[in-house]
């Protein structure tokens, strides 16, 4: 799993030059068990008893069972850069473990907030099979367990603000054009209005991901799944139908800055001899939009994606086999960077 | 336009959402990370939902109420309003029973809407007060247990252990 990436990040499926990910996920809590903020050590594993039970016999294929609570700090951290848990998931104390399936497009964490959260993650903008999947997850699952339920208010969750379906959907898109030709915050208030919320992703502690933002349904209650999914399936067509406009008008009105800046962004990235996750993900950006615009023709989008997650402090460690602090993370970054950027099979220099 | 933390300009723009309410944060880089930093701040809404509920009780509710209203616990887990109010975490199903005066106003505020139209569960789902019942007695067992009061202890045992058998679904 180290070197993998996880099929949400191939960089295929439609749209993918701009929209990096569709997640969608189901809060569920067990109708026999106080939730979490009540639940004690008892209750907590009994709870991971049953839901692992119930999933074992829901799910056909073979999946990894990772008790989060035995894992080391920095096996946490990798699984939480890998989105297939939550930061809160990684870094809260007891009884609580992750369930994910090889291809890691189904993740369910146990004793998060919620008893029990299913994910399901797809590359590109690809709602719709996402949401068939999980509810179809979702349906098997309630054959072995009863689902706290309330004839008015759907399904209930430790926080009001996920009642209802229980359902978050969202898009993580890559928006480098509209940030450099700072038409980034009308996109935001457009979508405030339609109750739909954008968020800037951010690394591992203070790190910014370069450019990428996710957009989310706010509401839960109310709608059917399906129309929320469509709510944000929707908008997201019109983001990408923005960006890509904002990148001609960037080709045709500067394409020497532009090309000037992602050439130099790629020369850092192939030479540096320390660098920074921040500066990494900042530089990947403007490549990566230079791959897109045809202004690279030697790297390929899935190689981009996975050096974003692989230049990450916990998998950098893990892919070198060892905890590294901050200034030795960052030599190894810059040399993880020249090997796989600076023309493949090449041998290493330095 | 500066930063609402500090004298310097703000380079960033962020919108949240949470809440219902757009909320618009002007910072500068330093404190957008420290912002930012706070996990999952987005979907985690509890800070503007204590924010939120504080509002809502303000409007209704003279300090008395509120003192009384604080005091109240779920039958069924224990938790009282004053700790939801805190944590804005719910403590078990019933409470959305339970607490049903101050948290349907609470929910029709976030989602501008108070009736699930979404899937229900097969056979429909229903009233949570047989469903909760397990909930309560195993709470029970365990003050009886630290009140050292084993008679009671073993008959509300054996009580949850005849509704086990009814309620799970051996997978
Ligand atoms: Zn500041
Ligand atoms: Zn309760």
């Amino acid at each position: 799993m180290v070197t993998s990436s996880g099929e949400w990040l191939r960089g295929s499926g439609p749209e993918s030059d701009i929209v990096i990910s569709s997640r969608i996920r189901l809060a569920r809590n067990l109708a026999h068990f106080p939730f979490i903020s009540r639940a004690d050590a008892s209750d907590r594993a009994e709870i991971e008893k049953q839901l692992r039970d119930a999933i074992g016999a829901a799910v056909e294929n073979p999946l990894d069972y990772v008790d989060v609570n035995k894992l080391a700090p920095i096996d946490r951290q990798f699984l939480a850069e890998r989105q297939l848990i939550s930061r809160e998931h990684a870094e809260s104390e007891g009884a609580r473990s992750v369930v994910i399936d090889p291809s890691e497009q189904i993740s369910l964490m146990i004793n998060e907030e919620d008893h029990l959260r299913i994910q399901v993650m797809h590359s590109g903008l690809d709602l719709l099979t996402a949401w068939e999947q999980i509810n179809a997850l979702d349906d098997r699952l309630q054959q072995y367990v009863t689902f706290a339920f309330h004839d008015k208010l759907g399904f209930l969750t430790a926080c009001p603000t996920n009642v209802g379906t229980g359902l978050r959907v969202s898009v993580m898109l890559h928006l480098p054009a509209l940030v450099l030709t700072e038409q980034i915050e009308r996109v935001f208030r457009s979508l405030q209005k339609i109750n739909l919320a954008v968020r800037g992703l951010y690394g591992e502690g203070s790190q910014f991901m370069g450019d990428f933002y996710q957009i989310s349904n706010q509401l839960t209650l109310g709608r059917s799944e399906l129309d929320l999914v469509k709510q944000v399936g929707d908008v997201v067509p019109q983001i990408i139908d923005y960006e890509r406009k904002a990148r001609e008008a960037l080709v045709r009105q500067s394409n020497e800055s532009l090309h000037d800046r992602v050439s130099r962004a790629y020369g850092i990235l192939r030479t540096a001899q320390t660098i920074s996750s921040e500066e990494t993900m900042h530089l990947l950006s403007s490549v990566r939009m230079g791959v897109n615009l045809g202004l690279i023709h030697d790297l390929e989008i899935p190689t981009i994606n996975k050096l974003f997650i692989h230049t990450q402090p916990a998998h950098l460690q893990k892919l070198r086999g060892t905890e590294l602090d901050t200034a030795d993370r960052n030599k190894e970054r810059a040399r993880y960077l020249r090997e796989h950027l600076d023309g493949q099979g090449r041998p290493e220099q330095n | 336009m500066r930063c609402q933390k500090c004298e310097k300009p703000a380079t960033f723009h962020i919108t949240e959402l949470a809440g219902g309410k757009p909320q618009e944060l002007h910072l500068c880089e330093e404190h957008a990370k420290e912002y930012l930093r706070q996990p999952d701040a987005a979907e985690e809404a509890s800070p503007s939902l204590a924010g939120m509920l504080a509002q809502q009780l303000a409007v209704g509710q003279t300090a008395a109420e509120l003192a009384r209203l604080d005091q109240q616990a779920c039958p069924v887990c224990g938790i009282t309003f004053f700790e939801f109010r805190n944590q804005g975490r719910l403590g078990c199903p019933h409470d959305y029973v339970g607490f049903k005066k101050e948290l349907g106003p609470l929910i029709l505020n976030i989602h501008g809407e108070s009736e699930h139209r979404g899937k229900r569960p097969p056979g429909g789902g229903g009233g949570t007060d047989e469903l909760t019942k397990l909930i309560r007695l195993r709470r029970e067992m365990r003050e009886a247990i630290t009140e050292e009061n084993y008679e009671r202890a073993s008959e509300l045992r054996d009580e949850i252990r005849q509704m086990e058998k009814t309620t799970r679904r051996a997978p």
